[in-house]
């Protein structure tokens, strides 16, 4: 068999991903702290689960509506109104996805032509550049820096568009860095916009995952942005709903509609499972006033101030990130190059990171910590951090 | 008033009370002073009342046995169930005492060495309290949760250990 031949060239040409190294290496390693994790690291509430136990138990076993359930859209379509003032039709704008990445994906697929180019902020999540590659586009780095906070910035963006460019994808809050952009910074980026025929992919999967003071603006609800928006989220991280693959993907009919079409002859819908879940998930934020949520971001908030104020402390340069669950310190002082410092880190101290160049070149210099794992192992891999960094 | 650093402080202990009001001010975005003054009023508010840890014993060899007992009462003019709530906290085998609706008055938790110790506190003690009109005793015989922790149920971090 001439396997070369057989495999589609743009799948083979992606390169595998960076993390897979680690991962093999901490699971076999007795003792090994991990901050690579990356979802978190509450189980989801009994009341969810038990929603979905009820569910199988009454025999709800069948397809749902490509859609999705009518119940849960509407919830999404409350909860986007209420919460970030941008509104959808339940009917024919929002779509129930498996997970955001289903979204991503679909997004891409709609909307690339073979040679189009898509913008991407980097550092960011790992699926973007390969999407778009598969569905026959040119992943575009735009680089941002820490000293913008890693926000994407209006020059950035102007440097990048070319007459080819087809879409941004706006990865705010941001993993790795955990980057985020204010309502005026984001009204920069649409008057950039304004002028062109680009779409923007908006994947605000952390959008309840933000601390001190920040808001989160969904990109749809600034003036003149909803026509070529996607907004993309889902209940993985506000909900820790992780396992259950459950997202959703909402835009305007005429960007839903053939993302529609490819939904339904490719993933048909989400588990029936997974969308009462997440169809009790939202009913009882909206009883209880997103009190769980509230609480799980008080915890995160903790957490995220103790890493920073240590990272930058024994000498790694944090800049305060305001979103997500992921610390993204400088390890330049030390000389050594991310995957160096992750590598070394792994097997002097045994705490895994995950080293900035997972996320593209720019994230050269720095590494990604999560802390969404308990105060205990936080502190402690605090403490093997700091001895390696004072050991080189 | 309750600020959202008391809120922060009370959270942070729920979960681990030996944080140090210094590593408190790091984790609140707050000073040592500010954390140690909203400890103070929370103390003095009576909100913080102690410091416990939690501890299976059932992982020991001490022998100890608890029970729950369910207390009738006649409440007393005036002072209700209080009266007798305030005598009954005195032993030092009740280890709580809750005031209930339903069937029964007033929830006992009680601990004692041995069962005969027990039996003794039950029959002697408590059911001669005047205005106690009845009790029921139900031995506990194992502890699957207490204060939000499962016992013996840890099940470890089951997530994949590296996620982009």
């Amino acid at each position: 068999m001439k396997y070369e031949r057989m495999i589609n060239r743009r799948v083979a040409d992606v390169p595998p991903s960076g993390i897979r190294k680690f991962f093999d290496i901490v699971t076999q390693m007795p003792g090994a702290i991990s901050l690579g994790v990356g979802e978190p690291d509450f189980v989801t509430p009994w009341s969810i689960r038990d929603a979905a136990i009820q569910s199988i138990e009454d025999g709800q076993t069948q397809y749902t509506s490509n859609w999705g359930l009518e119940s849960l859209r509407e919830k999404i379509a409350a909860y986007l109104r209420m919460r970030y003032r941008v509104s959808y039709s339940p009917k024919d704008e929002v779509i129930v996805t498996v997970g955001a990445s289903e979204g991503i994906d679909l997004a891409m697929r709609a909307l690339v032509c073979p040679g189009d180019e898509v913008l991407i902020p980097e550092p960011s999540y790992v699926s973007y550049a390969p999407t778009v590659t598969f569905a026959g586009g040119v992943a575009v780095p735009v680089k941002t820096s820490a000293a913008d906070c890693f926000a994407l910035t209006p020059q950035a963006l102007r440097e990048a568009i070319t007459e080819k460019t087809k879409a941004l994808i706006l990865p705010y809050p941001n993993n790795p860095t955990g980057g985020v952009m204010s309502r005026g910074q984001l009204m920069e980026i649409a008057r950039v916009l304004e002028e062109t025929d680009i779409a923007v992919i908006s994947d605000e999967i952390y959008s309840e995952l933000v601390y001190g003071g920040h808001e989160h603006t969904a990109f749809a609800s600034i003036a003149g942005m909803r026509e070529r928006t996607i907004t993309l989220n889902g209940f993985s991280k506000a909900f820790a709903m992780t396992g259950w693959r459950v997202g959703y993907a909402c835009g305007p009919r005429e960007l839903i509609a053939p993302m529609f079409k490819i939904h339904q002859y490719t993933m048909l819908c989400a588990s029936m499972q997974g969308q009462v879940a997440a169809d009790r998930a939202l009913g009882r934020a909206f009883e209880t006033g997103f009190e769980d949520v509230r609480t799980m971001v008080r915890s995160y908030d903790r957490r995220r101030r103790l890493m920073v104020e240590n990272l930058n402390d024994m000498g790694l340069d944090c800049f305060e990130p305001l979103g997500a669950f992921y610390v993204f310190p400088s390890i330049q002082k030390t000389g050594l190059t991310s995957d160096e410092f992750c590598t070394r880190l792994l097997m002097e101290q045994k705490v895994a990171c995950v080293p900035g160049t997972a996320f593209g070149a720019s994230g050269e210099g720095h590494i990604r910590c999560s802390y969404a794992t308990s105060l205990e192992n936080l502190n402690e891999a605090l403490k093997r951090i700091r001895a390696f960094v004072q050991s080189l | 008033m309750f600020s959202t650093l008391d809120m922060h402080i009370l959270e942070i202990l729920c979960e681990d009370a030996r944080v140090t009001p210094r590593e408190m001010a790091v984790m609140t975005g707050s000073d040592e002073a500010q954390v140690n003054a909203a400890l103070d009023s929370l103390r003095a508010a009576g909100v913080l009342v102690g410091y416990q840890t939690l501890i299976n014993w059932e992982r020991t060899d001490r022998e100890f046995v608890q029970a729950v007992i369910e207390v009738n009462v006649v409440p007393q003019r005036e002072k209700g169930f209080d009266a007798i709530a305030q005598r009954i906290v005195q032993y030092d085998e009740v280890k709580s005492l809750y005031l209930m609706s339903g069937a029964y008055d007033l929830m006992v938790l009680c601990e004692a060495r041995t069962l005969k110790e027990l039996a003794s506190f039950v029959h002697s003690r408590l059911s001669t309290i005047e205005g106690v009109t009845g009790t029921s005793t139900h031995f506990m015989l194992k502890t699957y949760k207490y204060g939000g922790m499962i016992f013996d149920g840890g099940r470890g971090d089951r997530r994949q250990a590296v996620m982009p």
